[in-house]
C-alpha cells in the first residue's frame, strides 16, 4: 500500500446509512426537550435497546460519549478536568472523560446540549465500574435510576437462578420504571416484534463476522469491526434501520469476496494479507487511526476480535428470541463477552486462533479497564500453550492520550511479526 | 496473659505467609479441610457448619517477595491479586482444599477463573452477593446461590450440612461478631488503651485461627488491655477509609498513629463486621444470613448503593457515632471500587464539614515518611481548628 496518499475516507452505502443513523440519533437526543421524547441514559454491554425503545424512550450511553469525544481528541482535557475534580488517576478514562463531558457542558457530537437523562438505567454487565459510574452520574442528573444486576458467570455456564434473578429484576423494577419514565404500558407484543427485528440484524452481523475465515478476509474484525458493531452494541438493535445497514453490509462484503479483495482501511483497500491475527482487548480510540495503520501498512489483518463481543456474543449462535423474550434479555446480558469467566474466555479465542486459522494472538491491554485486563497476561500463555502460535502484548488506554505511545507500540507491533515470520519459518522446516 | 503476649502470637500469625497454624488445624485431624476466601464478605458459617476452617486470604503483604506473580499482571493492577498468586504457585496454599472469589471487583473476579486454569483440580469458586435488596428478588436469588455454596460445601467435606448445624455455626458466628464489635467501641471509647495496630494484628488472627480460638483470644485481649495503664495521648481522633481488600503494610498502620492519629473506626477485614447485628438461630438459617446481608449488612464500595441520600451515609454515621474529627482516605494504587467511590465520599464528608485527606498505599509499599508527614499535617491542622 501507498502510504504516502493523503488518507481519504471512502464512504460505502453502508457506511453512509450508518452515519445517518449516529447523525439522526443525537438529532433524535438534543432535540428530545422539543420533541418531548423521554432520555435513557444505559451503557453498551448488557443494554436492553429493544425494551427501551417498545416504550418509545431514546437511549442514551456515556461510552459512546466517550468514544466519540475520544476518535475527536476531546477526552484528553475532560479526564483531566475530572482528575482536577478529584477523580483518580487510576479508574476507568471512560467515567473521567464522561464527568469531564459534563463539566465542559454536555456537547454531543452534533455541537448541541445533550439534555439530561429522565432515566438512569445501570444494566450492570461484565464489569463493576458501571456501578460505581452510575452512582457518580446519579448524583450529578438527580433523576429516577433503576438497577438490572446481572450475575458474572463465575463457573463458565448461565444457571437458571441467574436467568430467574434477572427476569424477576426485569418485572419488577426494570419495567415499571420504563412504564414510569415513559408514561406508556409495557407491550409484550411491541418488544416482541423489536426482537425479531434484531434477530435478523444479528445473522447478518454474524455472516459479515464470520466472512473473516476466509483466507484473504474481506474484513478486518477488529479496526473495520468496531464499526461493524456500532448500530447492533448502541442504539439500533430492534430497529428496521439496522436490518438495513446490515443487509447493506453483508452485500458489500459478499461484493468484496467475489472481487478477491481485502478489507477496506481508512486509505482504500488494503493491500496483500500477510499476517491474520485474533486481538483481545478494547482499542485505543485516541489514536485510532494511527494505530490502524500500524497493522495494515505491515499486512496484518484481525481476523477475529473479542472486543467486538463486549456487547454481545451472537457468533456462538445466541439470538434475540421474541417467544421468550425476558429470559433472551437475561441470556443475552448474562453472556456478553467480560461477563463470561477467564477460562470461557481462554476457550472462546482458542476457537478464533483456530477457526480463523491465525498466526497469533495479541493483546492491547488497556490500563484503566480491569474487567478487560487483569488475568490478560495468562490467557495469553494459555493460549500460546495450547495453539502453539505466538503471542504479544502491548498497552494502551481508551480515550486517554496520554497513554498512547505511538513508538513504543510500533515497535512491539514490527518485532511480533519478525517473531510470527520466523515461527512460520520454522514450522514450515518441521513439517 | 498480657496484651503483649497476645499481639506477639497475633504478629506471628501475621507474619507467617506459610499459614503454619491453619496447617496444624488441619493436620491435628483425619479428614480436616480449609477453605480459602478473598475479601470482601462470604458467609463463613457455610463452610465452618461443614466442619471446616475458613482461611481468610489477604494477599501477601510486604514480606512475601513477589517473583511469579509479577507476570501475571501489569503493572496498573493492584498488588493483591499478584502476591495471592505467588501463594499460590509457592505452594503456600497447596493445603487449602478449595478457593472462594466473592464478589468485590473485576480484578476478584477474574481471579477467580485464573484460579481454575492454574489449579484445575482445586475447588474454585467466584461467589456472587445480591445488589438488589429486596427480599422477593435479591433475597431469593441470594438464597439459591447460597444453597449451591452449602452444596459444594457438603461435597467438598464429606458432611451434610444440617440447618441445625449451620444455626449452630450462626450462633458461634455471632458471638464472634459481638466481640469484635466490643473490640471496636473500646477502641472507640478509649483509643490509648487499645492501639489500631493491635486492633488490627487481633484482627488478622481472626483470618487464619478457627473462630472458637479466636473468640476466646478477643475475650482475652479485651481483659488484659483493660487492667493495663497506658498513657492518654493529644492524638485526634480520625477514620480510615478504603483498605477494605488490599491491606496496607502494618507499618502503615503504626505511621498513622505515630503521626498524631487515633483510629477510632476502619474497614480493614469488613468479613469480621459485615453482618452488623445478631442473625437470629431459629428458622431456616440460609433465608436468616439472606435476610442479614440484605437488611443489617455493612456498606462498602464494593456494594451498591441503591439511593443518593445512603452515598456515604455509613462513613458519615461511623463519624458521628465514634466522635471522629476527619477521615482519611487511604486506598490501594489501582482500586477500582475504593477510588471511584472516593470522591462520592469526599463530597460527602465536605458536604459535612468533615476534614478529610486521602493517599494511596500498596500492600508493600516501603516508604513511610510521606504518609507520616501527610498524616501528621492532617492532624496537627485538625487539633488547630477543633
Ligand atoms: S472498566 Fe472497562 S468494561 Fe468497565 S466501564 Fe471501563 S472500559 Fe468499560
Ligand atoms: S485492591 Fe481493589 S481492585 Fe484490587 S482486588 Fe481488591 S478490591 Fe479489587
Amino acid at each position: 500500500m501507498n502510504t504516502a496518499t493523503k488518507p481519504e475516507a471512502i464512504k460505502d452505502a453502508s457506511m453512509l446509512k450508518q452515519k445517518e443513523m449516529i447523525a439522526g440519533n443525537y438529532d433524535a437526543l438534543t432535540g428530545a426537550p422539543e420533541t418531548g421524547k423521554k432520555i435513557v441514559s444505559t451503557f453498551v454491554p448488557g443494554n436492553l435497546n429493544e425494551l427501551i425503545s417498545s416504550f418509545g424512550l431514546l437511549n442514551n450511553l456515556p461510552e459512546i460519549n466517550a468514544i466519540n469525544n475520544g476518535m475527536r481528541k476531546q477526552s484528553g482535557g475532560m479526564i483531566m478536568d475530572a482528575e482536577r475534580g478529584g477523580h483518580s488517576e487510576d479508574v476507568c478514562t471512560y467515567v473521567k472523560a464522561d464527568i469531564g463531558m459534563m463539566s465542559k457542558g454536555n456537547i454531543a457530537p452534533n455541537g448541541k446540549v445533550m439534555p439530561n437523562p429522565d432515566l438512569l438505567l445501570l444494566s450492570y454487565t461484565g464489569c463493576f465500574t458501571f456501578m460505581k459510574w452510575f452512582e457518580l452520574l446519579r448524583k450529578e442528573y438527580n433523576c429516577d435510576t433503576v438497577m438490572l444486576q446481572v450475575p458474572y458467570t463465575g463457573d463458565g455456564v448461565i444457571t437458571d437462578n441467574m436467568r430467574d434473578f434477572v427476569v424477576k429484576q426485569l418485572k419488577e423494577e426494570v419495567i415499571p420504571a420504563l412504564e414510569k419514565t415513559s408514561g406508556v404500558k409495557f407491550d409484550i407484543d411491541r418488544l416482541r416484534e423489536n426482537m425479531a427485528r434484531s434477530a435478523k440484524a444479528e445473522d447478518d452481523l454474524v455472516w459479515v463476522l464470520e466472512s473473516a475465515k476466509n483466507v484473504r478476509s474481506p474484513i478486518d474484525a477488529y479496526f473495520g469491526g468496531v464499526y461493524y458493531i456500532g448500530p447492533i452494541f448502541t442504539a439500533f438493535r430492534g430497529t428496521q434501520d439496522a436490518i438495513e445497514y446490515y443487509q447493506l453490509l453483508r452485500g458489500e462484503i459478499e461484493q468484496r469476496l467475489k472481487d478477491g479483495l481485502g478489507p477496506i482501511t481508512p486509505e482504500g483497500d488494503m493491500g496483500e494479507e500477510k499476517y491474520r491475527l485474533v486481538v483481545e482487548g478494547p482499542p485505543n480510540w485516541t489514536s485510532f487511526r494511527e494505530f490502524w495503520k500500524m497493522f495494515y501498512d505491515e499486512g496484518a489483518v484481525v481476523v477475529a476480535s473479542t472486543y467486538t463481543k463486549v456487547g454481545g456474543v451472537y457468533d456462538e449462535g445466541f439470538r434475540h428470541d421474541p417467544t421468550n423474550p425476558l429470559e433472551s434479555l437475561a441470556d443475552y446480558c448474562l453472556g456478553c463477552y467480560t461477563n463470561r469467566n477467564m477460562p470461557s474466555r481462554v476457550d472462546l479465542i482458542e476457537k478464533y486462533m483456530n477457526e480463523y486459522q491465525a498466526d497469533g494472538l495479541l493483546i492491547n491491554s488497556i490500563k484503566s479497564c480491569n474487567s478487560f485486563s487483569a488475568g490478560q497476561l495468562m490467557m495469553m500463555n494459555e493460549i500460546e500453550k495450547r495453539t502453539g502460535k505466538p503471542g504479544a502484548f502491548v498497552e494502551t488506554d481508551l480515550v486517554d492520550p496520554r497513554y498512547f505511545s505511538a513508538a513504543n507500540v510500533k515497535n512491539r507491533l514490527e518485532s511480533y511479526f519478525q517473531m510470527v515470520d520466523q515461527k512460520r519459518r520454522s514450522s514450515r522446516k518441521t513439517a | 496473659m498480657s496484651t503483649a503476649e497476645i499481639i506477639a502470637r497475633c504478629e506471628e500469625l501475621y507474619e507467617d505467609t506459610t499459614f503454619a497454624a491453619s496447617r496444624a488445624w488441619k493436620e491435628a485431624a483425619p479428614g480436616r479441610k480449609v477453605v480459602g476466601f478473598m475479601p470482601v464478605y462470604i458467609p463463613e458459617e457455610i463452610i465452618h457448619a461443614a466442619g471446616m476452617l475458613p482461611l481468610g486470604i489477604l494477599g501477601g503483604g510486604d514480606g512475601l517477595e513477589v517473583i511469579h506473580g509479577d507476570a501475571f499482571y501489569q503493572s496498573y493492577i493492584c498488588r493483591i491479586p499478584r502476591s495471592t498468586i505467588e501463594l499460590g504457585l509457592t505452594g503456600r496454599l497447596d493445603f487449602v482444599d478449595g478457593m472462594l472469589f466473592p464478589s468485590i471487583c473485576d480484578v476478584i473476579r477474574n481471579l477467580s477463573g485464573m484460579w481454575k486454569l492454574m489449579k484445575p483440580n482445586v475447588y474454585a469458586k467466584y461467589f456472587d452477593v445480591p445488589q438488589n435488596y429486596r427480599d422477593d428478588i435479591g433475597g431469593e436469588y441470594y438464597q439459591r446461590e447460597m444453597q449451591e455454596l452449602r452444596h459444594d460445601m457438603e461435597k467438598l467435606s464429606g458432611n451434610k450440612i444440617t440447618d441445625e448445624a449451620l444455626s449452630n455455626s450462626i450462633a458461634i458466628y455471632n458471638q464472634h461478631r459481638q466481640l469484635v464489635r466490643d473490640v471496636y467501641a473500646m477502641r472507640s471509647d478509649e483509643p490509648w488503651k487499645v492501639p489500631s495496630s493491635e486492633v488490627y494484628l487481633l484482627m488478622r488472627a481472626g483470618q487464619v485461627l478457627p473462630v472458637e480460638e479466636h473468640i476466646v483470644m478477643l475475650t482475652d485481649y479485651m481483659a488484659a488491655a483493660q487492667e493495663e495503664d497506658r498513657p492518654i495521648r493529644d492524638n485526634c481522633r480520625i477514620i480510615t477509609c478504603g483498605a477494605f481488600c488490599e491491606q496496607p503494610p502494618l507499618n502503615l498502620i503504626k505511621s498513622i498513629e505515630m503521626a498524631g492519629c487515633y483510629v477510632v473506626d476502619d474497614d480493614y477485614m469488613l468479613v469480621n463486621r459485615w453482618l452488623m447485628e445478631e442473625v437470629p438461630t431459629e428458622g431456616d438459617p440460609i433465608k436468616n444470613l439472606a435476610d442479614a446481608f440484605l437488611h443489617h449488612s455493612a456498606d462498602s464500595s464494593a456494594k451498591y448503593c441503591d439511593t443518593q441520600e445512603k452515598v456515604g451515609q455509613y462513613l458519615l454515621d461511623s463519624v458521628r457515632k465514634n466522635k471522629a474529627e476527619g477521615v482519611i482516605f487511604a486506598a490501594p494504587s489501582f482500586c477500582d471500587p475504593a477510588l471511584l467511590e472516593r470522591p462520592l465520599l469526599a463530597a460527602k464528608m465536605s458536604e459535612n464539614d468533615v476534614p478529610h485527606i486521602s493517599f494511596k498505599y500498596a500492600e508493600n509499599s516501603g516508604q513511610m515518611q510521606p504518609i507520616r508527614e501527610q498524616a501528621g499535617t492532617f492532624a496537627d491542622s485538625l487539633k488547630l481548628w477543633s
